[in-house]
C-alpha cells in the first residue's frame, strides 16, 4: 500500500494540473498560482506525501477537487455499484461459463461444443467498449427492451444504495453485467473445459461410469468437484482484473461506480481522488486474494482447517 | 351502465391528458455537469448554462447576439462612464424575496471578489444603487463592452447567502476547493429550483411557481439532467427514447441522426475558433513571415471541415466569427499549395525543416485527428512535424511551458467581443497585465498591441469595429497564427421537444422558454 501511495505521489506531476479544471481558461496566472498555493500543491512530491500521511493518520484521505467532498466519503457511496455491477457479471459467468465448460468437455466434438469455443473467441477479441455498443444498440435503440444507460431506480439501504431490489434497477444492470461478462466469459468456458477435459480422464470417473453410475451424477457431482478448485484460484484472481474492466463498461453505461469515477479523475486530474481510488482498490486486491485462499483451502478436501485429522 | 361506464371512461381519459400537460419532464443528456450551483466559482460553459436554470441576467444574447432584456427591463447611457439599469418589479427570489437593487449591487461586488470573474470586471469600479429598482454600473474608464458583461451578472438573494452556514462559515464565501453553502445552495430569481443533486449523475429541477415571466412560452415542469460523457451512449439513449435532448452530438453520428425520423438535429457555427499558435521563440524559421504564410497557404482547412469535422465546423481565415465587430467577410481561408511552396522556396526553406508539434485528444472536437490532418499538410511544403498528442489535463501544464513549436488553441471570447480573442491570443505576452497569456506563439506586433489597447476605451460603436477590423487585416497579412475553423455546436432531441427556439450560438440553452409538445 504505501509503495502504491509513494508512485502514486512521484507521478502526481504528469498527471495535469488540476486547477486548470477548477479554474476558467481565462483566469490570469496569478490567481491561478495562489489557488495552487492554497490547496499545498506547489510543495515537492515528498512533502505532499508527508502531508497526506499526516492526514490519513486522523481518516483524512484528502478532498476532490471535483466533487468538493472527501475522497474516501465519495469512493465509498461508488462502491456498491461497482460491487453489484461485478457481482452480476459473475453470476453470468458463473450460470454460463459452468455449463457450457461441462457441455464443452463431455461432447468434445459436438457441432454445439465447437460452436461455443469460436464464439468465445470473438468474444475474447472484441474490445469491451464496443461489445457494450453493440448491446445498447440492438437491445436498447433497435429493440428498446432494456434502458442504454445508469442504474435506474435504486433503494437506500443504510449506507449502501442498491439497483438490486427494483425491477428498473434490474433491468439496467442486464446489459452492463453482460459486457463486463463477456471478457470472463470466454476464459472461464475454456478453464472449465480444461479442467473437466482433465478430470475425465481420470481413472475413477471410468471406474464410476462402469459400475453403472448415472453420467450425470459423475460430471456433476465426483468431476466438477474436483475441477472448480483450480477454478476457484483462478477465478479469484479474476476479480482484480474484473475490477479493472468496469473502467470501460462503467463508462460506455454510465454507470455511476469507482471505475467511472477514476475515469472522471484521471481525465480532470483530480489527483486527491485518483491517490485515494489507487489506495482503496490496492486493499480490494488483497481482501480479495485472501479471500479467494481461504475459499480454495475450504473446497480443498485435502485441507483441514480445524487441524482435527 | 353502458352510459356510465362510457362517462368514467372519458373522464379518466380527460383525466390522464390533464395529467400529461400539467407535467411535462424534460429528460436531458450533457456531456458533462456543473461542478458547482455558484454562479460564480467557476468560470465555465456548465456554470453559465446552470445560471441560466437558476438565476436571471440583467440582459442576455438573443440568438441574434442582439440584446434581450430580463431582469432589467431597460438600461441607458447616463455618461461615459455610467449605464443605468432599470429593474422589473415585483421579481421573486426562490426563497420568496423580491429583487431589488440592493441583491444587483451585492451580487457586483461578489463578482468582483471571484477568482474566476474578477478580471473580466476589472473595468468596473463599483455598481450603485439609485433608489430600489435602479442601478448604475459604473467604470474606471469609458467603456465599449458594459452591456456585454451586464449578461453576467445573475443577480442572487442578497440575504439567502447572508451569515453564517450551520459550521459557521460565511454562505456568501466563494470556495473553490471544498464545500461551500453557495456550492450547494441556490435561490435565484430563474425558471426551476433545485429538488435533487448528485453531482455527476443527476440533476432534477422543477418549475418556479412564482417564476417572473409569465410571458415565457416554456412548458416544462421538470427537468431529469444527467450527464453522459459517452458520445455513443448519449446517442443510443435519445434515439431510444431515454432522454428527450442531447448535447453535443459527435461528428460520427450526425448523419445517423439526420436519418432518425424520432428525432431533430440542429447545429450552428459557435464562436469558438480553432487555431494553431507557431512559436518564434522555438522556432527561428517562424520569425519569418513568409514561413508563416506559406504554412497557412499549405493547409487546407475547408478541407478539415469538411472531411475530419463532417461539416461540424466552419472553415476560417481568422480569429473574429460572423456576428463579431471585427470580422470581416473578406478573409477568407487561404489555401494554395503550389503558393506555399514558392514562399517557402523564396524564404530560403525549399528543402523545409523539423517542428514539434503538440495538441490535446480530448479538449475540441476531433482535436488530436486534425491535428494529424495539419501535420500531413505541412508535410507537403517540407515542413516535417513531430506530433505530440495528449488529454487535456497534461496538455494545459504543456501548453503554459510553451513545450512546443506548433500548438493547438481553442478561442471563445467570453465577452462576445473581438477583443478578447487579440488580448489573450496575440498581444504581447505580459505577465503583470495577463495580456498575451494564451500567445504560445510568442507573436509580437506593436502596432496590434496599440490598436487593441486602444479599443477597451473606444466607446463609438462604428469607429471601434473598424479599429477591430483592422487588427484582423493586419493579423491576417502577418499569418500571426494558423487559423483552421469555428467548431459548430450541436443539439439533438425528440420530435415533440421544440429546440430550435431556445439553443443559441453562445451555447446557452435557455430551458425555460423551451416548449414540449
Amino acid at each position: 500500500m504505501l509503495a502504491i501511495l509513494i508512485v502514486a505521489f512521484a507521478v502526481r506531476a504528469s498527471l495535469g494540473d488540476p486547477l486548470r479544471e477548477i479554474m476558467g481558461e481565462a483566469v490570469p496566472e496569478a490567481e491561478r498560482a495562489e489557488l495552487r498555493h492554497k490547496l499545498g500543491l506547489d510543495a515537492p512530491w515528498p512533502v505532499q506525501l508527508a502531508r497526506y500521511l499526516g492526514g490519513a493518520v486522523r481518516g483524512d484521505l484528502g478532498t476532490s477537487t471535483i466533487y468538493k467532498r472527501p475522497t474516501l466519503e465519495i469512493i465509498l457511496a461508488k462502491f456498491p455499484a461497482s460491487f453489484e455491477l461485478v457481482l452480476g457479471a459473475s453470476l453470468i459467468v458463473l450460470l454460463l461459463a459452468v455449463p457450457a465448460g461441462i457441455y464443452c468437455a463431455v461432447r468434445p466434438r459436438a457441432l454445439g461444443a465447437r460452436l461455443i469455443l469460436s464464439l468465445s473467441v470473438l468474444g475474447i477479441s472484441i474490445p469491451v467498449f464496443l461489445t457494450g455498443i453493440f448491446l445498447i444498440t440492438i437491445f436498447s435503440v433497435w429493440l428498446g427492451w432494456l434502458p442504454a444507460f445508469g442504474r435506474g431506480e435504486t433503494v437506500r439501504l443504510g449506507p449502501w444504495e442498491t439497483g438490486l431490489l427494483t425491477r428498473d434497477g434490474l433491468a439496467h444492470l442486464i446489459l452492463p453485467a453482460l459486457t463486463l461478462s463477456s471478457i470472463m466469459l470466454p476464459l472461464f468456458i475454456r478453464l472449465v473445459r480444461g479442467a473437466m477435459l482433465d478430470e475425465l480422464g481420470h481413472d475413477y470417473v471410468r471406474t464410476a461410469l462402469a459400475k453403472g453410475a448415472s453420467p450425470l451424477r459423475v460430471w456433476l457431482l465426483h468431476a466438477l468437484r474436483n475441477a472448480l478448485l483450480p477454478l476457484a484460484a483462478v477465478g479469484g484472481l479474476q476479480v482484480g482484473t474484473l475490477i479493472a474492466y468496469t473502467l470501460l463498461t462503467e463508462t460506455v453505461f454510465q454507470w455511476s461506480g469507482m471505475g467511472f469515477l477514476f475515469l472522471e479523475a484521471v481525465t480532470r486530474a483530480d489527483i486527491p481522488l485518483i491517490t485515494t481510488y489507487l489506495v482503496f482498490v490496492g486493499l480490494l486486491f488483497v481482501v480479495t486474494n485472501t479471500l479467494v485462499d481461504i475459499v480454495s483451502l475450504m473446497l480443498d478436501p485435502r485441507v483441514d482447517l480445524e487441524g482435527t485429522r | 351502465m353502458r352510459l356510465f361506464l362510457l362517462v368514467a371512461s372519458v373522464a379518466l381519459f380527460a383525466a390522464c391528458a390533464a395529467q400529461g400537460a400539467a407535467a411535462k419532464t424534460l429528460r436531458m443528456a450533457y456531456d458533462s455537469d456543473p461542478t458547482s450551483l455558484d454562479p460564480h466559482e467557476q468560470l465555465s460553459g456548465a456554470t453559465l448554462q446552470t445560471s441560466h436554470l437558476l438565476f436571471d441576467p440583467l440582459i442576455r444574447f438573443r440568438q441574434d447576439l442582439s440584446i434581450e432584456p430580463r431582469l432589467a427591463k431597460s438600461f441607458e447611457t447616463i455618461d461615459e462612464r455610467t449605464t443605468r439599469f432599470r429593474l422589473r418589479e415585483g421579481v421573486k427570489f426562490q426563497s420568496g424575496r423580491t429583487l431589488s437593487a440592493e441583491d444587483v449591487v451585492w451580487t457586483f461586488n461578489r463578482l468582483k471578489q471571484s477568482p474566476d470573474f474578477k478580471a473580466l470586471f476589472e473595468p468596473f469600479s463599483e455598481a450603485r444603487a439609485v433608489d430600489g429598482l435602479t442601478v448604475d454600473l459604473v467604470t474606471k474608464g469609458p467603456y465599449p463592452l458594459v452591456l456585454n458583461l451586464a449578461t453576467y451578472i445573475f443577480p442572487m438573494d442578497r440575504a439567502f447567502y447572508s451569515g453564517v452556514d450551520e459550521r459557521g462559515r460565511p454562505k456568501a464565501a466563494i470556495v473553490k476547493h471544498g464545500a461551500s453553502f453557495a456550492s450547494t445552495h441556490a435561490s435565484g430569481t430563474g425558471p426551476f429550483i433545485v429538488t435533487e443533486r448528485e453531482q455527476g449523475m443527476r440533476l432534477k429541477l422543477k418549475r418556479f411557481a412564482e417564476y417572473w415571466d409569465k410571458d415565457s412560452p416554456g412548458n416544462v415542469d421538470e427537468i431529469v439532467f444527467t450527464p453522459i460523457k459517452e458520445p455513443a451512449t448519449r446517442v443510443a439513449a435519445l434515439l431510444a427514447g431515454d432522454v428527450d435532448f442531447i448535447a453535443p452530438v459527435p461528428p460520427t453520428d450526425l448523419a445517423r441522426l439526420k436519418q432518425a425520423s424520432c428525432c431533430t438535429l440542429i447545429t450552428m457555427p459557435s464562436t469558438r475558433v480553432l487555431t494553431f499558435e507557431l512559436n518564434q521563440e522555438r522556432v527561428p524559421a517562424f520569425k519569418d513571415p513568409r514561413v508563416r504564410l506559406a504554412m497557412v497557404y499549405a493547409v487546407n482547412s475547408e478541407g478539415i471541415a469538411g472531411k475530419i469535422m463532417r461539416g461540424l465546423a466552419t472553415a476560417a481565415g481568422q480569429l473574429s466569427p460572423p456576428g463579431y465587430a471585427g470580422h470581416d467577410p473578406a478573409l477568407v481561408p487561404r489555401y494554395d499549395l503550389a503558393k506555399a511552396k514558392a514562399l517557402m522556396k523564396e524564404a530560403g526553406y525549399e528543402s523545409g525543416f523539423s517542428v514539434t508539434m503538440m495538441a490535446p485528444n480530448n479538449r475540441y472536437i476531433e482535436d488530436a485527428r486534425v491535428a494529424e490532418a495539419v501535420a500531413a499538410m505541412l508535410a507537403k511544403i517540407n515542413i516535417r512535424v513531430d506530433l505530440q498528442t495528449m488529454p487535456k489535463a497534461q496538455y494545459w501544464q504543456r501548453f503554459d511551458e510553451r513545450a512546443a513549436g506548433i500548438m493547438m488553441i481553442g478561442w471563445q471570447s467570453d465577452t462576445q467581443d473581438s477583443a478578447n480573442f487579440y488580448e489573450f491570443l496575440v498581444m504581447t505576452p505580459d505577465k503583470d497585465k495577463g495580456y498575451g497569456q494564451y500567445n504560445a506563439g510568442n507573436y509580437s506586433n506593436p502596432e496590434i498591441d496599440r490598436l487593441t489597447l486602444q479599443t477597451q476605451s473606444m466607446t463609438d460603436r462604428g469607429a471601434r469595429a473598424e479599429v477591430l477590423r483592422k487588427i484582423e487585416r493586419l493579423l491576417y497579412d502577418d499569418a500571426a497564427l494558423l487559423p483552421l475553423h469555428w467548431q459548430h455546436l450541436s443539439w439533438a432531441a425528440r420530435n415533440n421537444v421544440k429546440i430550435g427556439a431556445i439553443v443559441n450560438v453562445i451555447d446557452m440553452p435557455y430551458l425555460g422558454d423551451l416548449v414540449i409538445e
